[in-house]
């Protein structure tokens, strides 16, 4: 039992990509599915989107950066360390067809979730345009891989260290004011960029697709713990979801409901660190 | 049934119930008058020879007694803690006709616990092999009878589990202190020492289809036992704020998660000091005697009908009074409050009063006009039922159901697919674990019957 880390290489300050033994759920993964990690006996299950799958080596690649406590430890964990339970793919893919002109938009780990999207939007024949972002050149991933399978490729970072200076949403306010006919735009990040962007394209009338990621347990819909307002109306995020549409959703409300365990959080950080400076120091 | 006392366990998730000494055990026996046509039989969904494991108990042959329950029952350590015998064989019992019924689910647990503590398992016996595989789909109380039923035919069982522990609703919805959980794994420890095999993870209608379990896997049947897995909300204003748990993922985050050992665990579980528990069923008691355990000043249950009507079984709000928790019956919640980091406050709630009986035969509850009062609260869980998972059935072409999306089977459990069966809650809804079991036992039956006829 257990799911093998068979890869483990760092992409960025704090981001780190996993190649881990998964072969029922490679064989299966579509683009926008995610699996539940519960990488130890104490650890919680936490959801992370696959990034990409080998069904003939039976893995999947997956891209975790350090946040809380449950993402560092899975950061600390080595190839040849097993994750204790790895379940999936669970989600709606995501709706994908010849739309004509798509955007592609990553904010900050987001890269890693619209990476699948793009390859199969460029697999479907569509015009891709791609447009990434982090807050500084640091933490900038998948610029490579963007730029291979996208037509065009927008980097952006918060502070001007690389690429040009501002938000994902400049380049993408800058196509829509040049009359570029976007069909379908998928926008993958944290919550307020995520807004931003459903704020932009509504007014144009751009289908736009954003992937929520609320507080979850299980994945399989039995404690509406991801409980998230689209349309007025009550979702599950891991069963209905994870994608909705952007202009539909309640982004308020799901900001709060993901601060509901800020103080635990920390809590459970602290005592995490505290713990690795005693084993670092005990080493020494 | 000796306890632990309530201001003691009100705070602990210790077995509420001691169980009984040998001594007890054998007095209680000793009540059964071995009637010529024992009427408990016929009451027992899982048909167990009650008169006759009694009589071992006489003997003092525990064991003995134990191996009698297993030879219909898989699972006798937890239907002596968990099984409704008061609505089964204890109803049928002739005593209870003049007075109190012999206490045959306390027995049964008493000889049960008895093997359990000597580790006395004996190997059943188990039919030749026939080759045939059988899945079956979630490991909760009726896919575990099914699967021993059908081990000892012969049959290779896998048991396909979405969650990475065993148990269904037997892990993840009944607490520590009503089932404590080294009980449930030795009678799943029993069920792989004939062969039994276990797969977590595994979502069926995700990981796998039903078809491709039939076609790439090459089962020859199908047990579909999914539960009742999917939380009803109330569906009112501010019912998503912080601090309104479904009564599933509170018992979730406690039962499979760990989370009242938080920080030691990794999940945590928020009790403020005032607890609400929407509902008054089995789901309710458990989530408001969990909550208690967690240390909040005050636990409410809030009921629209009265005491009489709570559908909960009667030794379980019994306990649920004992352990401190209140009742709001004739309530009903309209709307919730919340304050400005979105977690829940109060919430306002109207009287209601007796009418007619309605299509469920109950009274109907009708909410008195203008009575609406507020109620402070910092904590809400909502417990008003759960309907059935749809993963099985929205990826599985052919397979009916009902309008609440409950799988249709016949009185073997057939589907409307040949070689696929359901059972359980997915069948029933929200029922008890000794339905589940006795669906279990009788798909077991119809799948072996159908497998080796063809």
């Amino acid at each position: 039992m257990g799911n093998r880390i068979l890869d483990k290489s760092a992409i960025a300050e704090g981001i780190f990509r996993f190649v881990i033994e998964a072969p029922r759920i490679a064989k299966k993964q579509k683009p926008g599915n995610f699996v539940i990690i519960r990488a130890t006996e104490y650890a919680e299950r936490i959801p992370l989107t696959i990034v990409d799958s080998d069904p003939a080596r039976g893995t999947l690649t997956i891209i975790v950066q350090s946040v809380g406590k449950s993402t560092r430890l899975l950061n600390s964990l080595h190839p040849g360390e097993e994750l204790l339970d790895v379940v999936g793919p669970l989600g709606h893919p995501t709706p994908i067809d010849s739309f004509g002109t798509i955007v592609c938009i990553g904010g900050g780990v987001g890269t890693a979730e619209v990476l699948p999207i793009a390859r199969a939007a460029k697999a479907a024949d569509n015009e891709v345009i791609s447009i990434i972002g982090a807050r500084t050149r640091n933490l900038l991933i998948l610029e490579d891989e963007m730029r291979e399978t996208s037509d065009e490729l927008y980097v952006v970072t918060d502070d001007g260290s690389y690429g040009t200076a501002g938000l994902v949403v400049d380049p993408l306010a800058d196509l829509i004011f040049q009359g570029r006919d976007i069909n379908t735009i998928y926008a993958i990040g944290p919550i307020p960029m995520m807004k931003a962007v459903s704020d932009l394209t509504e007014p144009y009338n751009i289908k736009t697709y954003v992937s929520l990621n609320p507080v979850m347990i299980d994945g399989t819909g039995m404690c509406g713990g991801c409980r998230v307002v689209v349309e007025g109306k009550t979702r599950f995020a891991c069963v209905d979801g994870p994608e909705f549409d952007g202009h539909l959703v309640d982004f308020d409300t799901l900001i709060l409901r993901n601060r509901a365990y800020a103080q635990e959080e920390k809590t459970a950080l602290e005592r995490f660190e505290t713990a690795e400076t005693v084993r670092f120091e005990g080493l020494v | 049934m000796p306890c632990q006392l309530p201001l003691a366990r009100r705070r602990n998730f210790c077995e509420v119930a001691i169980g009984f000494s040998e001594e007890q055990a054998l007095l209680e026996a000793r009540r059964c008058i071995d009637c010529k046509n024992p009427t408990c039989i016929s009451g027992c969904p899982v048909e167990i020879n009650i008169p006759h494991f009694i009589r071992s108990i006489l003997k003092r042959d525990y064991v003995g007694a134990a191996n009698i329950i297993r030879e219909k029952s898989s699972l006798p350590a937890i239907c002596g803690r968990v099984c409704q015998q008061e609505d089964q064989c204890e109803a049928r019992c002739v005593n209870a006709i003049k007075g109190t019924s012999v206490g045959i689910g306390r027995l049964e647990r008493f000889v049960a616990d008895y093997q359990m503590a000597r580790g006395a398992f004996s190997s059943p016996n188990i039919a030749a092999p026939t080759r045939k595989r059988i899945a079956l789909v979630g490991s909760g109380p009726s896919s575990l009878t099914a699967a021993g039923d059908l081990a000892k035919l012969g049959h290779r069982v896998t048991v396909f589990e979405a969650l990475h522990k065993l148990g269904g609703v037997l892990a993840y919805g009944i607490p520590e202190f009503r089932l404590p959980r080294a009980v449930l794994n030795s009678e799943i420890r029993q069920l792989e020492n004939i062969g039994v095999e276990f797969i977590t993870n595994c979502v069926i209608g995700k990981t796998e289809t039903v078809d491709e379990l039939m076609t790439e896997e090459g089962f020859d049947a199908v047990f579909l036992a999914t539960g009742a897995g999917l939380p009803y909300f109330l569906n009112l204003p501010g019912e998503n704020l912080a601090g309104i748990y479904s009564a599933n993922e509170f018992l979730t985050r406690v039962n499979l998660m760990q989370g009242n050992k938080f920080p030691e665990y990794d999940t945590p579980i928020r009790i403020g000091k005032r607890v609400a528990v929407l509902g008054a069923g089995n789901t309710a008691m458990d989530a408001a005697r969990v909550a208690m355990r967690l240390g909040p000043e005050e636990v409410h249950m809030i009921y629209r009908r009265t005491r009489a009507e709570v559908p909960a079984r009667a030794e379980e709000l019994d306990h649920a009074e004992e352990e401190g928790i209140e009742f709001q019956f004739l309530t009903s919640p309209t709307q919730f409050f919340g304050n400005t980091s979105g977690w829940v406050t109060g919430m306002e709630v109207i009287s209601m009063e007796l009418g007619e009986p309605d299509n469920s035969g109950r009274p109907a509850a009708v909410p008195i006009k203008g009575s609406e009062h507020s109620f402070d609260v910092d904590t809400v869980i909502v417990a008003v039922g759960q309907g059935p998972n749809p993963l099985v059935q929205s990826t599985t072409p052919g397979l009916t159901t009902n309008k609440w999306g409950n799988i249709v089977t016949d009185d073997t459990g057939l589907t409307s697919r040949p070689g696929l069966y359901a059972g359980g809650d997915v069948v029933r809804g929200g029922s008890t674990v000794i339905l589940a079991m006795g669906d279990g036992k009788r798909a077991a039956r119809a799948i072996h019957q159908y497998l080796m006829a063809t």
